[in-house]
Protein backbone atom coordinates (compact mmCIF):
# COMPACT_ATOMS: atom_id res chain seq x y z
CA UNK A 1 0.00 0.00 0.00
CA UNK A 2 1.52 3.62 -0.78
CA UNK A 3 2.02 5.41 1.85
CA UNK A 4 0.03 8.87 2.03
CA UNK A 5 2.25 11.73 2.93
CA UNK A 6 2.46 15.59 2.25
CA UNK A 7 6.16 16.97 1.33
CA UNK A 8 7.04 19.38 -0.26
CA UNK A 9 9.55 18.81 -3.89
CA UNK A 10 12.72 18.82 -1.68
CA UNK A 11 11.75 17.17 0.84
CA UNK A 12 10.48 14.26 -1.90
CA UNK A 13 13.88 14.05 -3.07
CA UNK A 14 15.46 13.81 -0.07
CA UNK A 15 13.07 11.63 1.35
CA UNK A 16 14.09 9.28 -1.70
CA UNK A 17 17.68 9.63 -1.70
CA UNK A 18 17.00 8.06 2.58
CA UNK A 19 15.09 5.38 0.84
CA UNK A 20 18.11 4.77 -2.08
CA UNK A 21 20.71 5.32 0.67
CA UNK A 22 23.93 5.97 -1.83
CA UNK A 23 27.04 5.46 -1.54
CA UNK A 24 29.04 9.28 -1.61
CA UNK A 25 27.24 12.46 -1.87
CA UNK A 26 29.65 15.73 -2.27
CA UNK A 27 27.10 18.88 -2.15
CA UNK A 28 27.48 22.83 -1.90
CA UNK A 29 24.38 25.09 -1.01
CA UNK A 30 23.13 26.68 -3.20
CA UNK A 31 19.15 28.26 -3.15
CA UNK A 32 16.40 26.73 -3.83
CA UNK A 33 17.94 23.06 -3.92
CA UNK A 34 19.84 23.62 -0.48
CA UNK A 35 17.75 21.84 1.56
CA UNK A 36 18.48 18.50 -0.57
CA UNK A 37 21.95 18.22 1.25
CA UNK A 38 21.02 19.61 4.09
CA UNK A 39 17.98 17.10 5.07
CA UNK A 40 20.63 14.41 3.88
CA UNK A 41 23.04 15.37 6.42
CA UNK A 42 20.01 14.75 8.66
CA UNK A 43 19.46 11.17 7.28
CA UNK A 44 22.71 10.12 8.29
CA UNK A 45 23.55 12.39 11.45
CA UNK A 46 20.89 10.63 12.80
CA UNK A 47 21.97 7.22 11.63
CA UNK A 48 19.26 6.82 9.20
CA UNK A 49 21.83 5.83 6.02
CA UNK A 50 25.58 5.87 5.79
CA UNK A 51 26.04 7.78 2.98
CA UNK A 52 29.36 9.72 2.69
CA UNK A 53 28.61 13.07 2.90
CA UNK A 54 31.53 15.72 1.72
CA UNK A 55 31.34 18.95 2.05
CA UNK A 56 33.18 20.67 -0.44
CA UNK A 57 34.09 24.58 -1.01
CA UNK A 58 32.63 24.83 -4.44
CA UNK A 59 30.11 23.60 -6.64
CA UNK A 60 32.91 23.08 -9.00
CA UNK A 61 34.40 20.88 -6.72
CA UNK A 62 31.17 18.91 -6.09
CA UNK A 63 30.98 17.55 -9.25
CA UNK A 64 35.07 16.94 -9.65
CA UNK A 65 34.39 14.92 -5.65
CA UNK A 66 30.92 12.82 -7.67
CA UNK A 67 33.41 12.03 -10.59
CA UNK A 68 35.94 10.66 -8.50
CA UNK A 69 33.97 8.67 -6.31
CA UNK A 70 31.46 7.31 -9.10
CA UNK A 71 34.93 6.21 -10.96
CA UNK A 72 35.75 4.57 -7.42
CA UNK A 73 33.32 2.65 -8.11
CA UNK A 74 30.86 4.37 -5.77
CA UNK A 75 26.83 4.83 -6.24
CA UNK A 76 27.24 8.50 -6.45
CA UNK A 77 25.32 11.59 -6.61
CA UNK A 78 25.21 15.46 -5.49
CA UNK A 79 22.26 18.34 -5.69
CA UNK A 80 22.67 21.96 -6.94
CA UNK A 81 20.63 25.00 -8.79
CA UNK A 82 21.27 27.61 -11.51
CA UNK A 83 24.62 29.47 -11.11
CA UNK A 84 26.07 26.33 -9.42
CA UNK A 85 25.48 24.00 -11.94
CA UNK A 86 27.04 27.16 -14.06
CA UNK A 87 30.00 26.68 -11.94
CA UNK A 88 30.49 22.68 -12.65
CA UNK A 89 30.15 23.36 -16.60
CA UNK A 90 33.19 21.89 -17.39
CA UNK A 91 32.95 18.65 -15.19
CA UNK A 92 29.72 17.96 -16.69
CA UNK A 93 31.14 17.06 -19.71
CA UNK A 94 33.80 14.79 -17.76
CA UNK A 95 31.34 12.99 -16.56
CA UNK A 96 29.22 12.46 -19.26
CA UNK A 97 32.06 11.33 -21.08
CA UNK A 98 33.71 9.46 -18.87
CA UNK A 99 30.40 7.13 -18.76
CA UNK A 100 29.48 7.70 -15.27
CA UNK A 101 26.01 6.82 -13.49
CA UNK A 102 26.09 9.79 -11.25
CA UNK A 103 23.20 11.65 -10.51
CA UNK A 104 22.30 15.46 -10.48
CA UNK A 105 18.99 16.66 -8.92
CA UNK A 106 18.99 19.99 -10.10
CA UNK A 107 15.98 22.19 -8.77
CA UNK A 108 15.83 24.97 -11.72
CA UNK A 109 16.37 28.40 -11.06
CA UNK A 110 17.37 31.24 -13.11
CA UNK A 111 20.65 32.29 -14.10
CA UNK A 112 22.47 35.48 -13.22
CA UNK A 113 21.57 38.10 -13.94
CA UNK A 114 19.82 40.06 -13.08
CA UNK A 115 20.27 37.95 -10.07
CA UNK A 116 17.40 35.78 -9.07
CA UNK A 117 16.59 32.78 -7.17
CA UNK A 118 13.12 31.64 -9.17
CA UNK A 119 12.63 29.14 -11.17
CA UNK A 120 13.15 29.51 -15.02
CA UNK A 121 15.20 26.40 -17.28
CA UNK A 122 18.06 28.13 -18.27
CA UNK A 123 20.22 26.54 -16.31
CA UNK A 124 19.44 23.00 -17.14
CA UNK A 125 18.31 24.01 -20.75
CA UNK A 126 22.13 25.52 -21.10
CA UNK A 127 23.55 22.64 -20.02
CA UNK A 128 21.44 20.56 -22.84
CA UNK A 129 24.67 19.41 -24.90
CA UNK A 130 26.53 18.16 -22.31
CA UNK A 131 25.48 14.95 -22.59
CA UNK A 132 23.57 14.04 -19.86
CA UNK A 133 20.14 12.55 -19.82
CA UNK A 134 17.94 15.19 -18.69
CA UNK A 135 14.19 14.37 -16.98
CA UNK A 136 11.46 17.23 -15.73
CA UNK A 137 8.97 16.96 -13.15
CA UNK A 138 5.72 18.71 -12.76
CA UNK A 139 5.26 18.01 -9.35
CA UNK A 140 6.75 16.56 -6.25
CA UNK A 141 5.54 13.39 -6.75
CA UNK A 142 7.22 12.91 -10.43
CA UNK A 143 10.38 14.63 -8.79
CA UNK A 144 10.39 11.92 -5.90
CA UNK A 145 9.45 9.14 -8.76
CA UNK A 146 12.32 10.42 -11.20
CA UNK A 147 14.92 9.90 -8.97
CA UNK A 148 14.17 6.92 -7.62
CA UNK A 149 13.95 5.21 -11.81
CA UNK A 150 17.56 7.32 -12.04
CA UNK A 151 20.01 4.67 -11.17
CA UNK A 152 18.13 2.13 -12.95
CA UNK A 153 18.86 4.46 -15.72
CA UNK A 154 22.24 5.82 -16.12
CA UNK A 155 23.36 2.03 -14.45
CA UNK A 156 22.24 0.66 -17.13
CA UNK A 157 24.53 -1.31 -19.40
CA UNK A 158 23.26 0.11 -22.50
CA UNK A 159 23.55 3.37 -21.04
CA UNK A 160 26.16 4.31 -18.66
CA UNK A 161 25.68 7.90 -18.59
CA UNK A 162 24.75 10.72 -16.06
CA UNK A 163 21.16 11.63 -15.17
CA UNK A 164 19.73 14.87 -14.45
CA UNK A 165 16.77 14.91 -12.38
CA UNK A 166 14.95 18.12 -12.45
CA UNK A 167 11.79 19.96 -10.80
CA UNK A 168 11.08 24.12 -10.55
CA UNK A 169 12.75 26.10 -8.23
CA UNK A 170 10.52 27.13 -5.36
CA UNK A 171 7.34 26.50 -7.77
CA UNK A 172 7.49 22.44 -6.89
CA UNK A 173 10.54 22.55 -4.76
CA UNK A 174 8.91 24.71 -1.73
CA UNK A 175 5.22 23.75 -2.20
CA UNK A 176 3.61 21.14 0.48
CA UNK A 177 1.69 19.14 -1.27
CA UNK A 178 0.24 15.51 -1.27
CA UNK A 179 2.15 12.79 -2.17
CA UNK A 180 2.33 8.87 -2.65
CA UNK A 181 5.44 7.56 -1.35
CA UNK A 182 6.69 3.83 -1.39
CA UNK A 183 7.56 1.21 1.25
CA UNK A 184 11.42 1.07 1.46
CA UNK A 185 11.78 -2.35 0.86
CA UNK A 186 10.09 -1.94 -2.59
CA UNK A 187 12.28 0.96 -3.07
CA UNK A 188 15.07 -1.46 -2.24
CA UNK A 189 14.51 -3.92 -4.57
CA UNK A 190 13.84 -1.88 -7.05
CA UNK A 191 16.73 0.02 -7.24
CA UNK A 192 18.88 -2.64 -6.57
CA UNK A 193 22.47 -2.56 -5.27
CA UNK A 194 25.05 -1.01 -7.47
CA UNK A 195 27.89 -3.53 -8.76
CA UNK A 196 29.77 -1.54 -11.42
CA UNK A 197 31.62 -2.80 -14.41
CA UNK A 198 34.92 -1.60 -14.65
CA UNK A 199 36.09 0.81 -11.67
CA UNK A 200 39.24 2.26 -10.71
CA UNK A 201 39.78 0.40 -6.51
CA UNK A 202 38.98 -2.97 -8.46
CA UNK A 203 42.62 -4.71 -8.02
CA UNK A 204 41.77 -7.22 -10.59
CA UNK A 205 41.16 -4.99 -13.21
CA UNK A 206 43.79 -1.84 -14.20
CA UNK A 207 41.95 0.71 -16.21
CA UNK A 208 42.41 4.66 -16.96
CA UNK A 209 39.34 6.76 -16.76
CA UNK A 210 39.52 10.28 -18.17
CA UNK A 211 43.19 10.21 -19.94
CA UNK A 212 43.89 12.30 -23.18
CA UNK A 213 42.55 11.08 -26.12
CA UNK A 214 43.87 12.20 -29.09
CA UNK A 215 42.34 13.09 -32.55
CA UNK A 216 42.31 9.12 -33.01
CA UNK A 217 40.27 8.64 -30.47
CA UNK A 218 38.34 11.64 -29.88
CA UNK A 219 35.51 11.45 -31.97
CA UNK A 220 34.82 7.56 -31.35
CA UNK A 221 33.92 8.40 -27.43
CA UNK A 222 31.57 10.83 -29.10
CA UNK A 223 29.88 8.47 -31.14
CA UNK A 224 29.88 6.13 -28.12
CA UNK A 225 28.04 8.77 -25.95
CA UNK A 226 25.29 9.42 -28.64
CA UNK A 227 24.68 5.53 -29.16
CA UNK A 228 24.30 5.35 -25.31
CA UNK A 229 21.95 8.55 -25.49
CA UNK A 230 19.55 6.71 -28.32
CA UNK A 231 20.07 3.47 -26.26
CA UNK A 232 18.97 5.40 -23.42
CA UNK A 233 15.26 6.19 -25.11
CA UNK A 234 14.45 2.53 -24.77
CA UNK A 235 15.83 1.71 -21.32
CA UNK A 236 13.84 4.68 -19.91
CA UNK A 237 10.51 4.07 -21.20
CA UNK A 238 11.13 0.10 -19.65
CA UNK A 239 12.18 1.23 -16.15
CA UNK A 240 9.21 3.86 -16.58
CA UNK A 241 7.13 0.61 -16.84
CA UNK A 242 8.69 -1.18 -15.06
CA UNK A 243 8.17 1.62 -11.99
CA UNK A 244 4.49 1.63 -12.73
CA UNK A 245 3.70 -2.65 -12.19
CA UNK A 246 5.42 -1.67 -9.22
CA UNK A 247 3.71 1.64 -7.96
CA UNK A 248 0.97 2.44 -10.15
CA UNK A 249 2.36 5.26 -11.80
CA UNK A 250 3.94 5.05 -15.59
CA UNK A 251 6.14 6.85 -16.97
CA UNK A 252 7.23 7.34 -20.44
CA UNK A 253 9.38 9.76 -22.35
CA UNK A 254 6.18 12.10 -22.43
CA UNK A 255 2.99 12.24 -21.32
CA UNK A 256 0.08 12.66 -23.76
CA UNK A 257 -2.98 14.63 -22.28
CA UNK A 258 -5.94 14.67 -23.83
CA UNK A 259 -4.31 14.65 -27.01
CA UNK A 260 -5.89 11.85 -28.60
CA UNK A 261 -8.26 14.16 -30.34
CA UNK A 262 -6.76 17.17 -30.18
CA UNK A 263 -6.55 19.86 -32.81
CA UNK A 264 -4.50 22.44 -30.34
CA UNK A 265 -1.62 21.08 -28.40
CA UNK A 266 0.69 22.47 -25.49
CA UNK A 267 4.20 21.40 -25.59
CA UNK A 268 6.55 22.15 -22.49
CA UNK A 269 8.12 20.98 -19.48
CA UNK A 270 7.64 21.10 -15.38
CA UNK A 271 5.55 22.51 -13.00
CA UNK A 272 3.72 25.00 -15.84
CA UNK A 273 1.91 21.69 -17.60
CA UNK A 274 0.06 21.12 -14.20
CA UNK A 275 -1.72 24.79 -14.97
CA UNK A 276 -2.23 23.74 -18.73
CA UNK A 277 -4.07 20.85 -17.48
CA UNK A 278 -6.45 22.84 -15.56
CA UNK A 279 -7.09 25.24 -18.42
CA UNK A 280 -7.30 22.11 -20.71
CA UNK A 281 -9.86 20.21 -19.01
CA UNK A 282 -11.83 24.33 -18.55
CA UNK A 283 -11.41 24.83 -22.70
CA UNK A 284 -13.19 21.28 -23.53
CA UNK A 285 -16.03 21.88 -21.30
CA UNK A 286 -16.76 24.87 -23.92
CA UNK A 287 -15.93 22.18 -26.77
CA UNK A 288 -12.51 23.08 -27.99
CA UNK A 289 -10.23 19.94 -28.65
CA UNK A 290 -7.42 21.08 -26.99
CA UNK A 291 -4.67 18.86 -25.32
CA UNK A 292 -0.94 18.69 -24.02
CA UNK A 293 2.42 17.32 -24.43
CA UNK A 294 4.63 17.00 -21.52
CA UNK A 295 8.11 16.79 -22.56
CA UNK A 296 9.53 14.48 -19.15
CA UNK A 297 12.79 13.25 -21.23
CA UNK A 298 14.50 16.26 -22.85
CA UNK A 299 17.83 14.40 -23.48
CA UNK A 300 17.54 12.41 -25.43
CA UNK A 301 15.15 14.22 -26.87
CA UNK A 302 11.92 12.37 -28.62
CA UNK A 303 11.64 13.97 -31.87
CA UNK A 304 10.27 10.82 -33.47
CA UNK A 305 7.90 10.08 -30.89
CA UNK A 306 6.99 13.34 -30.46
CA UNK A 307 6.10 13.93 -34.19
CA UNK A 308 4.35 10.67 -34.20
CA UNK A 309 2.06 12.04 -31.12
CA UNK A 310 1.43 15.66 -32.77
CA UNK A 311 1.07 14.28 -36.40
CA UNK A 312 -2.94 15.14 -36.25
CA UNK A 313 -3.08 18.70 -34.23
CA UNK A 314 -3.61 21.46 -36.41
CA UNK A 315 -1.92 24.33 -34.02
CA UNK A 316 0.99 23.87 -31.43
CA UNK A 317 1.68 26.24 -28.96
CA UNK A 318 5.56 25.46 -27.80
CA UNK A 319 6.33 26.82 -24.20
CA UNK A 320 10.28 27.44 -24.22
CA UNK A 321 10.76 28.89 -20.02
CA UNK A 322 14.50 29.48 -21.05
CA UNK A 323 15.76 31.97 -23.74
CA UNK A 324 18.51 31.11 -26.08
CA UNK A 325 18.93 34.28 -27.60
CA UNK A 326 18.91 32.86 -30.84
CA UNK A 327 16.24 35.67 -31.80
CA UNK A 328 13.95 33.21 -33.07
CA UNK A 329 13.11 30.36 -31.16
CA UNK A 330 13.55 29.21 -27.42
CA UNK A 331 15.62 25.46 -27.13
CA UNK A 332 12.55 23.67 -26.93
CA UNK A 333 10.69 25.25 -30.00
CA UNK A 334 14.22 25.03 -31.98
CA UNK A 335 14.46 21.65 -31.37
CA UNK A 336 11.08 20.50 -31.88
CA UNK A 337 10.65 23.06 -35.25
CA UNK A 338 13.08 20.83 -36.62
CA UNK A 339 11.78 17.76 -35.90
CA UNK A 340 8.22 19.07 -37.12
CA UNK A 341 9.84 20.15 -40.38
CA UNK A 342 11.74 16.60 -40.78
CA UNK A 343 8.83 15.05 -40.19
CA UNK A 344 6.86 17.54 -42.95
CA UNK A 345 4.30 18.75 -40.13
CA UNK A 346 1.80 21.10 -41.68
CA UNK A 347 0.85 21.93 -38.32
CA UNK A 348 1.00 25.63 -37.26
CA UNK A 349 3.60 26.36 -34.65
CA UNK A 350 3.67 29.56 -32.31
CA UNK A 351 6.82 29.68 -29.78
CA UNK A 352 5.82 31.24 -26.52
CA UNK A 353 8.80 32.03 -23.74
CA UNK A 354 7.04 32.26 -20.34
CA UNK A 355 7.82 32.35 -16.26
CA UNK A 356 11.14 33.36 -16.98
CA UNK A 357 13.03 34.26 -13.47
CA UNK A 358 9.80 33.08 -12.03
CA UNK A 359 7.22 35.32 -13.74
CA UNK A 360 4.00 33.36 -12.93
CA UNK A 361 2.13 31.57 -15.51
CA UNK A 362 -1.83 31.31 -15.04
CA UNK A 363 -4.58 29.45 -16.41
CA UNK A 364 -5.47 32.45 -18.09
CA UNK A 365 -2.33 32.49 -20.07
CA UNK A 366 -2.92 29.51 -21.31
CA UNK A 367 -6.38 29.79 -22.32
CA UNK A 368 -5.34 33.11 -24.11
CA UNK A 369 -2.39 31.13 -25.95
CA UNK A 370 -5.52 28.88 -27.18
CA UNK A 371 -7.18 31.76 -28.65
CA UNK A 372 -4.55 33.24 -30.01
CA UNK A 373 -3.26 29.78 -32.01
CA UNK A 374 -7.08 29.25 -32.81
CA UNK A 375 -7.18 32.08 -34.55
CA UNK A 376 -4.05 31.02 -36.51
CA UNK A 377 -5.25 28.07 -37.88
CA UNK A 378 -9.13 28.97 -38.28
CA UNK A 379 -8.80 32.89 -39.68
CA UNK A 380 -5.70 32.97 -40.70
CA UNK A 381 -4.27 35.56 -38.73
CA UNK A 382 -0.55 35.33 -38.75
CA UNK A 383 0.72 36.09 -34.98
CA UNK A 384 4.31 36.58 -34.52
CA UNK A 385 5.75 32.83 -34.02
CA UNK A 386 7.96 33.83 -31.24
CA UNK A 387 6.69 36.10 -28.70
CA UNK A 388 6.87 36.84 -24.84
CA UNK A 389 3.72 36.30 -22.69
CA UNK A 390 3.24 37.00 -19.39
CA UNK A 391 4.96 40.85 -19.75
CA UNK A 392 4.73 43.35 -17.32
CA UNK A 393 2.28 45.90 -19.34
CA UNK A 394 4.17 48.95 -18.11
CA UNK B 1 -12.90 24.31 -10.00
CA UNK B 2 -14.90 26.21 -7.43
CA UNK B 3 -14.40 23.47 -5.04
CA UNK B 4 -11.19 24.35 -3.86
CA UNK B 5 -10.62 26.75 -1.23
CA UNK B 6 -8.18 29.39 -2.04
CA UNK B 7 -6.60 31.45 0.54
CA UNK B 8 -4.13 34.13 0.48
CA UNK B 9 -1.83 35.57 3.07
CA UNK B 10 0.02 38.38 3.55
CA UNK B 11 2.10 39.30 6.47
CA UNK B 12 6.13 40.70 6.86
CA UNK B 13 9.26 38.66 6.73
CA UNK B 14 9.35 37.14 10.27
CA UNK B 15 6.11 36.74 11.56
CA UNK B 16 5.47 33.61 10.15
CA UNK B 17 2.70 33.88 7.26
CA UNK B 18 4.65 31.55 5.55
CA UNK B 19 4.97 28.87 8.47
CA UNK B 20 1.05 29.17 9.16
CA UNK B 21 0.41 28.75 5.81
CA UNK B 22 2.42 25.45 5.84
CA UNK B 23 0.77 24.60 9.10
CA UNK B 24 -2.87 25.20 7.37
CA UNK B 25 -1.61 22.83 4.53
CA UNK B 26 -0.45 20.29 6.94
CA UNK B 27 -3.72 19.85 9.05
CA UNK B 28 -5.88 20.20 6.17
CA UNK B 29 -3.59 17.42 5.07
CA UNK B 30 -4.44 15.44 8.05
CA UNK B 31 -8.03 16.20 7.36
CA UNK B 32 -7.73 13.78 4.44
CA UNK B 33 -7.76 16.51 1.65
CA UNK B 34 -5.91 17.53 -1.31
CA UNK B 35 -3.45 20.27 -0.33
CA UNK B 36 -1.02 22.68 -1.56
CA UNK B 37 1.35 25.48 0.85
CA UNK B 38 3.76 27.64 -0.97
CA UNK B 39 5.19 31.18 -0.26
CA UNK B 40 5.94 33.53 -2.56
CA UNK B 41 9.88 33.92 -2.94
CA UNK B 42 10.64 38.03 -3.13
CA UNK B 43 13.41 39.35 -1.39
CA UNK B 44 14.22 37.74 1.87
CA UNK B 45 14.54 40.25 4.85
CA UNK B 46 13.20 40.73 8.18
CA UNK B 47 10.22 42.87 7.82
CA UNK B 48 9.89 43.21 3.86
CA UNK B 49 5.89 42.11 3.13
CA UNK B 50 5.76 38.64 1.94
CA UNK B 51 2.73 36.58 0.30
CA UNK B 52 2.07 32.74 0.88
CA UNK B 53 -0.60 30.65 -0.35
CA UNK B 54 -2.82 27.38 0.16
CA UNK B 55 -5.50 25.22 -2.39
CA UNK B 56 -7.65 23.18 0.02
CA UNK B 57 -9.48 20.83 -2.15
CA UNK B 58 -11.28 17.27 -1.98
CA UNK B 59 -9.56 17.12 -5.89
CA UNK B 60 -5.94 16.95 -7.32
CA UNK B 61 -4.48 20.14 -7.35
CA UNK B 62 -2.38 20.60 -10.22
CA UNK B 63 -2.61 24.46 -11.20
CA UNK B 64 0.46 25.78 -9.59
CA UNK B 65 0.24 29.58 -10.50
CA UNK B 66 -0.39 32.39 -7.26
CA UNK B 67 -3.24 32.57 -6.37
CA UNK B 68 -5.35 36.14 -7.78
CA UNK B 69 -8.93 35.23 -6.64
CA UNK B 70 -8.85 33.82 -3.11
CA UNK B 71 -11.49 32.99 -1.05
CA UNK B 72 -10.24 34.13 1.80
CA UNK B 73 -7.27 36.58 2.96
CA UNK B 74 -5.74 36.65 5.99
CA UNK B 75 -3.79 39.81 7.09
CA UNK B 76 -1.07 39.09 9.74
CA UNK B 77 0.14 42.43 9.92
CA UNK B 78 -2.40 45.50 9.39
CA UNK B 79 0.70 48.44 8.30
CA UNK B 80 0.38 46.00 5.05
CA UNK B 81 -3.19 47.57 4.64
CA UNK B 82 -1.56 50.87 3.28
CA UNK B 83 0.49 49.46 1.77
CA UNK B 84 -0.44 46.36 -0.62
CA UNK B 85 -3.95 46.07 -2.37
CA UNK B 86 -5.30 43.18 0.28
CA UNK B 87 -8.17 42.58 -1.49
CA UNK B 88 -7.38 42.53 -4.81
CA UNK B 89 -9.48 40.01 -6.33
CA UNK B 90 -11.27 38.41 -2.89
CA UNK B 91 -14.02 36.69 -3.63
CA UNK B 92 -17.13 38.51 -2.07
CA UNK B 93 -18.45 35.53 -0.88
CA UNK B 94 -15.45 34.87 1.07
CA UNK B 95 -13.66 37.07 3.74
CA UNK B 96 -10.85 38.50 4.32
CA UNK B 97 -9.13 38.75 8.46
CA UNK B 98 -7.45 41.34 9.51
CA UNK B 99 -4.60 41.21 12.92
CA UNK B 100 -5.56 44.48 14.71
CA UNK B 101 -6.46 46.20 17.73
CA UNK B 102 -8.62 48.97 15.99
CA UNK B 103 -12.08 48.34 15.32
CA UNK B 104 -13.62 47.18 12.19
CA UNK B 105 -15.14 50.42 11.12
CA UNK B 106 -11.56 51.98 11.16
CA UNK B 107 -10.53 49.76 8.96
CA UNK B 108 -13.00 49.06 6.46
CA UNK B 109 -12.11 52.35 4.81
CA UNK B 110 -8.27 50.77 3.87
CA UNK B 111 -10.66 47.76 1.82
CA UNK B 112 -10.77 49.54 -1.31
CA UNK B 113 -15.28 48.76 -1.34
CA UNK B 114 -14.60 45.13 -0.69
CA UNK B 115 -18.14 44.20 0.01
CA UNK B 116 -17.89 40.42 1.79
CA UNK B 117 -17.44 40.10 5.26
CA UNK B 118 -14.58 41.55 7.48
CA UNK B 119 -13.32 39.60 10.32
CA UNK B 120 -10.77 41.17 12.75
CA UNK B 121 -8.78 39.86 15.68
CA UNK B 122 -6.13 41.13 17.97
CA UNK B 123 -3.67 38.18 17.78
CA UNK B 124 -0.55 40.53 19.52
CA UNK B 125 -3.04 40.43 23.09
CA UNK B 126 -3.98 36.75 22.31
CA UNK B 127 -0.20 35.43 21.61
CA UNK B 128 1.47 37.62 24.57
CA UNK B 129 -1.76 36.52 26.75
CA UNK B 130 -1.42 33.20 25.82
CA UNK B 131 2.79 32.54 24.93
CA UNK B 132 4.08 35.96 26.86
CA UNK B 133 5.71 36.97 23.46
CA UNK B 134 4.57 38.25 19.83
CA UNK B 135 3.82 34.95 17.27
CA UNK B 136 0.60 36.37 15.94
CA UNK B 137 0.53 32.67 13.28
CA UNK B 138 -1.01 30.36 16.14
CA UNK B 139 -3.86 33.07 16.76
CA UNK B 140 -4.19 33.77 12.45
CA UNK B 141 -3.84 30.01 11.93
CA UNK B 142 -7.11 29.39 13.88
CA UNK B 143 -8.69 32.73 12.51
CA UNK B 144 -8.91 31.42 9.34
CA UNK B 145 -9.83 28.09 10.34
CA UNK B 146 -13.01 29.27 12.42
CA UNK B 147 -14.03 31.87 9.13
CA UNK B 148 -13.47 29.55 6.64
CA UNK B 149 -14.83 25.94 8.09
CA UNK B 150 -12.52 24.24 6.36
CA UNK B 151 -12.67 21.41 9.36
CA UNK B 152 -14.36 21.77 12.75
CA UNK B 153 -12.85 22.98 16.09
CA UNK B 154 -12.52 20.06 17.73
CA UNK B 155 -10.68 18.63 14.99
CA UNK B 156 -8.29 20.97 14.78
CA UNK B 157 -7.44 21.38 17.78
CA UNK B 158 -6.86 17.92 18.49
CA UNK B 159 -4.59 17.91 15.10
CA UNK B 160 -2.72 20.70 16.71
CA UNK B 161 -1.82 19.24 19.69
CA UNK B 162 -0.15 16.54 17.76
CA UNK B 163 1.71 19.05 15.28
CA UNK B 164 3.04 21.24 18.05
CA UNK B 165 4.10 17.95 20.28
CA UNK B 166 5.60 16.72 17.21
CA UNK B 167 7.11 20.55 16.55
CA UNK B 168 7.86 21.23 19.75
CA UNK B 169 9.03 18.17 21.11
CA UNK B 170 12.00 19.54 22.36
CA UNK B 171 10.20 22.40 24.07
CA UNK B 172 6.82 20.79 25.65
CA UNK B 173 6.37 24.23 28.14
CA UNK B 174 5.52 25.72 24.73
CA UNK B 175 2.36 23.69 23.83
CA UNK B 176 -0.13 24.51 26.26
CA UNK B 177 0.72 28.07 25.46
CA UNK B 178 0.03 27.42 21.89
CA UNK B 179 -3.23 25.74 22.15
CA UNK B 180 -4.57 28.30 24.88
CA UNK B 181 -3.68 30.98 21.67
CA UNK B 182 -5.38 28.95 19.34
CA UNK B 183 -8.39 28.60 21.98
CA UNK B 184 -8.39 32.25 22.26
CA UNK B 185 -8.44 33.26 18.50
CA UNK B 186 -11.14 30.83 17.68
CA UNK B 187 -13.57 32.61 20.31
CA UNK B 188 -12.53 35.96 20.04
CA UNK B 189 -12.37 36.27 16.02
CA UNK B 190 -15.82 38.52 15.17
CA UNK B 191 -17.34 39.77 12.08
Amino acid sequence: MAIRERLSGNEAVAYAIKQVNPDVMPAFPITPSTEIPQLVASYISNGDIDTEFIPVESEHSAMSATIGASAAGARALTATSSCGMALMWELLYVAASNRLPIVLTLVNRALSGPININCDHSDSMGARDSGWIQIYAENNQEAYDNFLQAYRISEHKDVHLPVMICQDGFITSHALANIELIEDDKVKSFVGEYEPEHYLLNDDENIAIGPYAVSNYYMETKKGQITAMRNAKKVIQEIGKEFGAMSGRSYGLFEEYKLDDADYAFVMIGSAAGTTKDAIDELREQGVKVGLLKIRVFRPFPADEMTAALKNVKGIAIMDRAESFSGQSGPIASELGAALFMAKSEAKVINYIYGLGGRDYTVDNAKDIVTELRDYVEKGTEPEQYKYIGLRSR
Amino acid sequence: MKDTVEIRWHGRGGQGAKTAALLLADVCFKHGKNVQGFPEYGPERMGAPITAYNRISDHELRVHSNIYDPDYVVVVDETLLEAIDVTAGLNPNGAIVINTTRPKEEIIPHLKGYEGKVYTIDARRISEEALGKYFPNSPMLAAIVAVSGVMEKDEFMSQMRDSYQHKFAKKPEVIDGNMKALEMAFSEVTA
